[in-house]
């Protein structure tokens, strides 16, 4: 399969999609990460409660990529416990996509999961209200 | 001239996604003909010898080829062959000229003063500078089409101002800085100017002393040359400035405590066994350049460049930057699809087979200007590109636009 169909297939769909894009109000944890080189912008949100993420969100901007791996990680991180969450890689976004992004976009879509770690951790940019 | 050009380069031939491979990417490097494989590899399987140092034919010969490439060079940009310094590019070549004139003859208060459109290898060198120094780095402003703004520049010429580097050509806009009125200007006002060439040299007719720059910085491997070779030009006086590089091959003399540097010669900033096959190759370059003809390069860019704003400004959605196609023009052509993040944008012409460019170019001070953190979309034309290499990027674009409505 081409780039090319899977980007109709998988990452197009979740771009002008996304899954659990906007504010939590209820957030505990949060972080701003950026891609500096190509702009991509994000804040992970996440509401822990009981050692489990109970809510994640996400804002910003960014390329396709960036934009669906925060959709699909967001979903798949929900419910479940905050250790198994710090324990995931590259190869959960890979798995979530179904397939290995090129070595170019692979640090796009891996923006979402150090966003995630940053903010479980207490660490990374403080993100603006708003942004 | 497209079809016998094509044949000139083997790359050309290969496939990318079963699709003939359409290269719009010769501003970040340029393919290699086939007449300068084969220098190379004349030399290597001929002529390899060190050089400067032995007394055999084969040596001599080495040498001989060095020093004619190096004279090859110097007439492609109208430059006296003991003024060409071979370099590994255009980097290495402005870095030569920060570190060992600039450490030598900046202090604080002093002015370094630049333009926004600048790429980062004139920039970086300068803030090192800058930080060792405690000389300020100062930028002229830009106009509405972020061309360098001619009478601002002027402006920021002071008493403190030490030096001015500026790009010839700028790497994302294409537009052709307006030396000609701003060199000797600076000059008058007792700064030294440093021009880099690096997107200029490979387009058009250079000629430094018509310039009358202090130095002037091109890469080898974006003028159809190889990888690893870059040429420094230097005026007689910055020729005496430090050399920042030293050990063989540079000195007259050597005891245990000093060495004496050769005076007034490029060797002085070339220590160590240089890339000899790299400057035959550069030297084939120019051959090959030369035998085509500047003029008639940047003319068939030019109708590439029209071709390529006439059907990308129809489509909806796209912007493009820079000055409108005109012989002030080099044929790069940064562009941006509204909605779309360019490495989304460059991902869909890959499938394609069509290569640009995406990011900020090694110009994120220029896309902080112009407002665009993402960066942008960069197709740049050379003599092997033809009217179908357009039809297709123009073809892919309004592809990407469909895919993600």
């Amino acid at each position: 399969m081409s780039t090319d169909a899977v980007y109709r297939a998988i990452i197009l769909e979740e771009y002008k999609h996304p899954r659990n894009k906007g504010e939590l109000p209820g957030a505990t944890h949060v972080a701003r990460v950026r891609n500096l080189s190509c702009g991509d912008d994000i804040t992970v949100m996440l509401a822990v409660r009981d050692g489990v993420i109970a809510d994640a969100r996400f804002q910003g901007v960014g390329c396709a990529v960036s934009q669906a791996a925060a959709s699909l990680f967001t979903d798949h991180i929900k419910g479940r416990r905050v250790a198994e969450v710090e324990a995931m890689d590259e190869q959960t976004i890979i798995g979530l996509f179904g397939f290995t992004p090129n070595p170019m976009r692979m640090k796009c879509a891996l923006l979402v999961l150090r966003g995630a770690a940053d903010a479980l951790e207490g660490k990374g940019e403080k993100a603006m209200k708003g942004e | 001239m497209d079809a016998k050009i094509i044949r000139d380069f083997p790359i050309l031939e290969r496939r990318e996604n079963g699709r003939r491979l359409v290269y719009l990417d010769s501003a970040a490097t340029t393919q290699k003909p086939r007449a300068v494989l084969q220098a190379m590899d004349a030399f290597y399987e001929q002529s390899n010898a060190n050089i400067h140092r032995g007394f055999y034919p084969l040596s001599a010969e080495a040498t001989e080829l060095y020093e004619e490439a190096r004279r090859r060079v110097a007439r492609f940009i109208n430059a006296a062959a003991d003024r060409v310094i071979f370099t590994s590019g255009a980097t290495e070549s402005i870095n030569m000229v920060a570190h060992g004139w600039g450490l030598e003859h900046l202090e604080a208060g002093d002015e370094i003063l630049l333009t926004p459109l600048e790429h980062h290898a004139n920039i970086v060198p300068w803030q090192e500078i800058a930080r060792l120094t405690g000389a300020k780095l100062v930028y002229c402003d830009l106009n509405e089409d972020f061309t360098i703004d001619v009478a601002d520049l002027k402006k920021r010429i002071s008493g403190k101002t030490k030096i001015l580097a500026i790009t010839h050509v700028s790497n994302v806009l294409g537009a052709v800085t307006p030396l000609a009125e701003i060199v000797p200007y600076a000059k008058q006002q007792g700064v030294v100017v440093l021009v880099d060439g690096a997107q200029a040299a490979p387009h058009m007719k250079v000629d430094v002393k018509d310039l009358g720059c202090d130095a002037y910085a091109l890469s080898g491997h974006k003028m159809l040359g190889p990888t690893g070779t870059g040429v420094l030009y230097l005026s007689e006086a910055l020729m005496a400035m430090r050399p920042c590089k030293t050990g063989g091959d540079m000195i007259e003399d050597v005891t245990e405590q000093e060495a004496v540097f050769a005076e007034k010669e490029p060797r002085r900033f070339e220590a160590g066994t240089p890339n000899i096959a790299g400057a035959v190759g550069l030297a084939a370059a120019v051959d090959y350049l030369e035998t085509i003809g500047m003029e008639k390069i940047h003319a068939h860019e030019q109708r590439l460049l029209e071709q390529a704003w006439k059907g990308l400004s129809a489509i909806k959605g796209v912007t493009l930057y820079g000055p409108s196609p005109s012989p002030e023009r080099a044929g790069v052509l940064a562009f941006a699809v509204a909605g779309v993040h360019p490495h989304d944008v460059a991902q869909l012409l890959a499938d394609e087979g069509v290569c640009i460019r995406t990011g900020k170019h090694c110009a994120h001070p220029l896309h902080y200007r112009m407002g665009l953190a993402e960066g942008t979309c960069r197709a740049s034309f050379y003599l092997y590109n033809t009217e179908e290499d357009v039809e297709a990027l123009i073809r892919g674009v309004k592809k990407v636009i469909e895919v993600f409505r």
